[in-house]
């Protein structure tokens, strides 16, 4: 919403500055956006052609002297036809910024004559779209004085940047409200328009909506026979211009006066082009009108319209029709003031693409009460620069204004926002807001005036008084202290997610946060994909379903790092997946992958040490870091061969905490999981389902297990058992684990050997053995007797036989 | 005798010197002192000398084995002193090739989440605890619990992520704000409540200063008396903390919030003249910073609590805008690319862990 100083001076009487205006309007919720203080205007100065003679070698210029008020007379070379001595006109010195032409003058050269200054178009100024000749003033012009200030053009223009909930400050008369109340001036009460109206309006009105609810809460029309409808006078384009529209006519100009001066949109069409009686109804599905920014437009039963026997005339509340609209030869007006259905003018306005000054008023809401009164003041605009003869108006549909009341304890003031104001100061804002107070003492009904529908309750009446005694007013008060230790900040959750981002980052990965939707089918071959993950309205066609999994993202990730010369990256990510659109089916899960030789130790040569390309046990030992530092139970998780089908079958594994629960997955991809994704590897990745793994038991006390230190040596014993290629180490370690429960402390595989010399399908798989003695020290004898035990136990549950 | 003596020494010390490792030196030693040594020879001569004969005679070749079996020692000390050094020599790596990083050194915690933990260490210091709810949204919670009327702009396609309907017909949609958490913490949990809800939020907008989906940060307190003065100190104490200057100037503006009445936006005063720099607590330049307000009477009925019984206020704003004004990261795209440079350049160490006695930011 744009405005002047001088229109806002029209409604309110103030000896304020420009500048505590500006705070003012910010301070009760107007935010000025920004002030155009029009200073770029000052320095262009009135002056006088003394002599215009004919440029010595270019037909069209001229060679100028100008008096400039002072010192001698200025040089200024000029292609205008309308240079000739004797004209006062608007000058600019070298050195002066000229905005229509973007140019910083400078003392010019044309064609062999030094040229000093320049004589100014209204273009040029910007004042209007005039570039036939330069501004010719009148002869009493004072030479030297600042133009812009002499012709009042240096009206500064602030700009406000409204929010949805003030329909009442769409008009300047409402901003000088808002500020008269807040106590920065008086609002100057306009005096009612006064005319002699005769004889009925002859076009009559209906609004037809058959069963339809209706879209149209009232209609007043007015013709005005005889008027003569040039250019608006000076002022009123003046303003227009500031506030950046164009001037039209006279007659569509008062109608986007009374738009920005009251927040009332008018229309007017050409009576003469107006066929029979107006209906107001909805469109007919593909009916179309050609509108009045000449572009033709498919409607529908959604959209109100008004029509005559003709067809549509004009888009109701949004934009006029071409065909009726007013130009030069009118002479005889139909005024329209009308109320429409705000929610149906937005939904018209966004489905037809039309951005106008009168949608964005009627979908915010126009004051139903000034329906009548703003076709009387457009009648008097009409006649003050058209003449003409109006006849009364017709009002049809319209059913009077029935006040919200709102029961108000003023101590909510105090309440809600601490400010202690007086009760009678309150009730005071609020009166010189509009509102009526009904009643006396701590309790009163309150009435809402029509321009504001957006207040309904007594938060919006707390609203309205702390605006107006200042936000600023409201002294910081510190939150009361819980009086306690603040024991539980974070979710389990919460903490898991966090340990799990510190302890891959530890690893050496970077965390990653990828978009939550992908293309439909990376979804698909991730296990996702279903319908009600399925965006309706994407953003791109590659962001179209919500991720089933981290991994898609994040190899696709490394892929544009790859492309980028950057191969071996490590990358994870800890956030959501979909399985479903319930708020249970939000996974929460901690996913990584490492691309090229990104091992935990390092990436690329070295001349320590190569690193080798990322495998499948890069990936896992990702994995159970990332599940210890989640809290998962790790000594109790299973490793199971294989994985889901985004993996490569024999170099992936999924993680269970017993049959049922799988808390992760992790191996090499499937080659046409990468295919898919057009991506290469070497690549191994993981994900655990953070929210998977259960909650230990809230126990009492943190205490740990007693430590059980033996006296006696731990002792260390080596196997090589000769097994099935197919024989997982898994099974044999905890074959040997389970020979003595007590004894053993631990398994360690260190070496694996295939070769011809064991026999086809045979491997060699190399255990240290730890075991600690706790009661006695061992004899040669026990640990021959353990050694048995353990190549039985391992013979028994592999088939594995001890290497000769 | 003594002309003997003198000679056997000075040969035997010659030969010392003259050994060149530890073995030499033995051969030298075994020699002179061994069995049949020359000098264990001349001892032995002792025991059938005179007794006169052999008061000279035992002092000067007692001294003389004596000398002997110094000059040994000492040169058995400096041949290992040498041979030590020779080994040390050959032993000579190039400390100047570089080693690996650690692993510790090389990962990185992405901005967001740092930043996160930095307002989860503020706000518990001030009593808050964390809340999160699922991005995935039903139109009451994102919207209707929430005041924003039938027909509001927000609410159509152009504004919010909707999903195609499911097998019920139900049209779910990317909750556009962290807002609709508030409405589930109030259905779980009776006052006082005093959340920060952290979390990802989605709006159909692409350019260069948004991003279709995006990070923030809701703040809730509902009891009984909490007012927009606390609400203020509330954010200030949280900006002074946060951006960790001494004080910060904060202007608020009365603004509009479907959720708040009253509602406010909230500027922070600072000073924006260096290019790509923002400084706070200086300067007279006004940033944006945050919507805030008291919780709408219908949202607090939508919680499931009476309006005149209970009161709060609740505040908004962008965690990945606050990241970028407090470590002046340019564009907020590359939050969600990760590129490893961006990464590496802005991410953060993973021990670098936020807390306000160890410092937020190192």
């Amino acid at each position: 919403m744009k405005l002047t100083l001088s229109w806002l001076k029209d409604h309110l009487e103030t000896d304020a500055s420009l500048e505590q205006i500006v705070e003012r309007l910010t301070a009760i919720g107007l935010e000025v956006e920004s002030v155009d203080d029009k200073a770029g205007l000052r320095p262009f100065t009135i002056a006088r052609v003394l002599t215009a003679e004919r440029h010595p070698d270019a037909d069209k210029l001229q060679v100028l002297s100008v008096d400039v008020g002072q010192g001698a007379p200025i040089q200024v070379v000029c292609g205008a036809p309308n240079a000739r001595a004797g004209l006062v006109g608007a000058f600019a010195a070298p050195g002066t910024y000229v905005p229509g032409i973007d140019v910083t003058l400078s003392v010019g050269n044309i064609r062999g004559v030094e040229s000093r200054g320049m004589m100014c178009s209204e273009r040029e100024l910007e004042l209007s779209d005039e570039h036939n000749g330069i501004i010719e003033l009148p002869e009493d012009a004072p030479v030297g004085q600042s133009y812009a200030s002499w012709a009042h053009l240096d009206d500064p223009v602030i700009d406000i940047n409204l929010t949805p909930n003030h329909p009442d400050a769409t008009g300047v008369y409402g901003i000088a409200r808002d500020l008269a109340a807040s106590g920065l001036g008086t609002l100057k009460v306009p005096a009612s328009p006064a005319f002699e109206a005769s004889g009925e309006c002859p076009v009559d009105v209906s609004l037809d909506f058959a069963d339809t609810p209706s879209l149209c809460p009232g209609f007043a029309l007015r013709l005005v026979r005889g008027v003569k409808n040039g250019p608006s006078p000076k002022w009123m384009q003046q303003r227009l211009l500031s506030i950046g529209l164009r001037p039209i006519n006279a007659l569509v100009d008062i109608t986007n006066y009374m738009t920005f001066d009251q927040g009332r949109p008018l229309h007017v069409f050409d009576a003469a082009k107006v066929k029979g009686n107006l209906t107001v109804r909805r469109a007919a599905e593909g009916e179309t009108v050609l509108a009045l920014d000449g572009r033709d437009y498919k409607l529908n039963p959604e959209i109100c319209v008004i029509g005559d026997e003709n067809g549509v005339e004009s888009i109701a509340g949004v934009m006029g029709g071409e065909h009726s609209g007013c130009d030069e030869n009118t002479t005889d007006v139909l005024i329209e003031s009308a109320l429409w259905e705000p929610l149906n003018i937005a939904r018209t306005g966004r489905s037809l693409g039309i951005i106008t000054d009168a949608r964005y008023r009627f979908e915010r809401g126009v004051d139903p009460e000034y329906m009548v009164p703003g076709l009387e003041r457009a009648t008097e605009l009409v006649l003050d620069l058209c003449g003409g003869q109006p006849t009364e108006s017709r009002v049809v549909g319209y059913a009077g204004y029935t006040p919200k009341l709102i029961t108000f304890p003023v101590t909510e003031v105090k309440r809600l926002t601490g400010l202690d104001v007086p009760g009678e100061q309150s009730l005071e804002i609020l009166q010189r807001l509009g509102f009526g107070i009904n009643g006396a003492g701590y309790v009163v009904d309150v009435t809402v005036p029509s321009w504001r529908p957006d207040v309904d309750g007594k938060a919006d009446l707390v609203e309205e008084v702390m605006r107006m005694v200042g936000v600023d007013k409201i002294a910081s008060t510190p939150l009361a202290s819980l009086d306690a230790v603040n024991g539980r900040i974070l979710t389990t959750l919460q903490i898991r997610t966090r340990n799990a981002r510190r302890a891959l980052a530890v690893r050496g990965m970077m965390e990653a946060i990828t978009w939550s939707f992908i293309p439909e089918a990376q979804a698909k071959a991730f296990g996702g994909g279903e319908i009600g993950l399925k965006l309706a309205n994407p953003i791109a066609a590659d962001m179209s379903d919500m991720r089933p999994s981290l991994l898609p993202g994040l190899i696709a990730a490394a892929q544009r790092n790859a492309d980028r010369g950057i191969g071996d990256v490590a990358l994870f990510e800890v956030s959501g997946t979909y399985e479903g659109n319930t708020p249970d089916k939000q996974r929460r899960v901690a996913a990584g992958i490492r691309r090229g030789t990104a091992t935990l130790e390092g990436a690329g040569r070295h001349w320590s040490g190569t690193a080798k390309s990322v495998g499948v046990f890069d990936a896992k030992a990702d994995a159970f870091a990332a599940l210890e530092a989640c809290g998962a139970p790790v000594d109790k998780l299973q490793v199971e061969a294989g994985g889901p089908s985004w993996y490569h079958p024999g170099r992936s594994g999924t993680i269970k905490l017993g049959p049922k629960t799988v808390l992760g997955t992790f191996g090499e991809f499937h080659p046409d999981t990468l295919d898919l994704l057009d991506a290469s590897g070497p690549l191994a990745g993981f994900e655990i389902f953070v929210d998977a793994i259960p909650e230990a038991k809230q126990k009492p006390t943190r205490t740990k297990p007693k430590l059980e230190l033996s006296n006696f040596q731990a002792v260390k014993r080596d196997f090589a058992f000769v097994v099935d290629r197919t024989v997982e180490a898994g099974s044999l370690t905890k074959a040997a684990l389970g020979a003595d429960k007590k004894l053993i402390t631990g398994v360690s595989v260190f070496d694996i050997f295939e070769g011809a010399s064991l026999g086809d399908g045979k491997k060699s798989v190399a255990i240290e053995v730890a075991i600690q003695p706790t009661d006695k020290t061992l004899t040669e004898e026990d640990f021959e007797a353990l050694a048995a035990k353990i190549v039985a136990n391992v013979s028994k549950q592999t088939g594995g036989v001890l290497r000769g | 005798m003594s002309n003997d003596l003198e000679t056997l020494e000075s040969g035997v010390v010659a030969d010392i010197a003259a050994a060149s490792d530890e073995a030499a030196l033995e051969n030298v030693r075994v020699a002179a002192l061994g069995k049949k040594g020359s000098i264990s020879e001349l001892l032995k001569t002792l025991g059938k000398m005179s007794a006169e004969e052999r008061q000279v005679q035992g002092p000067a070749i007692n001294g003389l084995k004596n000398r002997v079996t110094e000059a040994l020692a000492a040169r058995k000390a400096e041949l290992r002193q040498v041979a030590v050094a020779a080994r040390l020599a050959s032993e000579k790596l190039d400390v100047t090739l570089p080693v690996r990083q650690s692993p510790a050194e090389r990962g990185r915690i992405h901005p967001i989440s740092q930043v996160i933990d930095e307002i989860a260490a503020i706000f518990g210091d001030l009593g808050f605890s964390i809340a999160e709810g699922p991005d995935v949204e039903s139109d009451y919670y994102n919207f209707t619990a929430l005041n924003f009327p039938e027909g509001h702009p927000a609410r159509e396609m152009h504004d919010t992520f909707f999903f195609q309907p499911d097998e019920n017909g139900e049209r779910k949609l990317l909750r556009t704000h962290t807002s609709p958490v508030q409405i589930r913490t109030m259905e779980m949990q009776k006052p006082p409540i005093r959340i920060v809800i952290p979390g990802k939020t989605y709006r159909q907008d692409s350019d260069a200063t948004h991003s279709p989906m995006f990070h923030q940060v809701e703040g809730l307190v509902v009891d009984k008396s909490a007012n927009i003065g606390n609400l203020k100190w509330v954010l200030e104490e949280f900006c002074k903390a946060f951006f960790e200057v001494p004080s910060v100037t904060m202007r608020f503006r009365p603004s509009f919030f479907p959720f708040t009445e009253p509602s406010m936006e909230v500027d922070i005063q600072c000073d924006r003249s260096r290019p790509g720099e923002v400084r706070f607590g200086e300067g007279n330049d006004w940033m944006e910073i945050l919507g805030c307000g008291m919780v709408h009477p219908n949202v607090l009925r939508a919680g499931g609590l009476d309006p005149d019984e209970y009161q709060g206020f609740a505040w908004g704003m962008g965690i990945d805008r606050i990241a970028m004004l407090k470590y002046g990261m340019p564009d907020l795209r590359a939050f969600f690319d990760a590129d490893v440079r961006w990464l590496q350049h802005y991410g953060f160490r993973p021990l670098d862990m936020p807390t306000l006695f160890g410092g937020l930011s190192s």
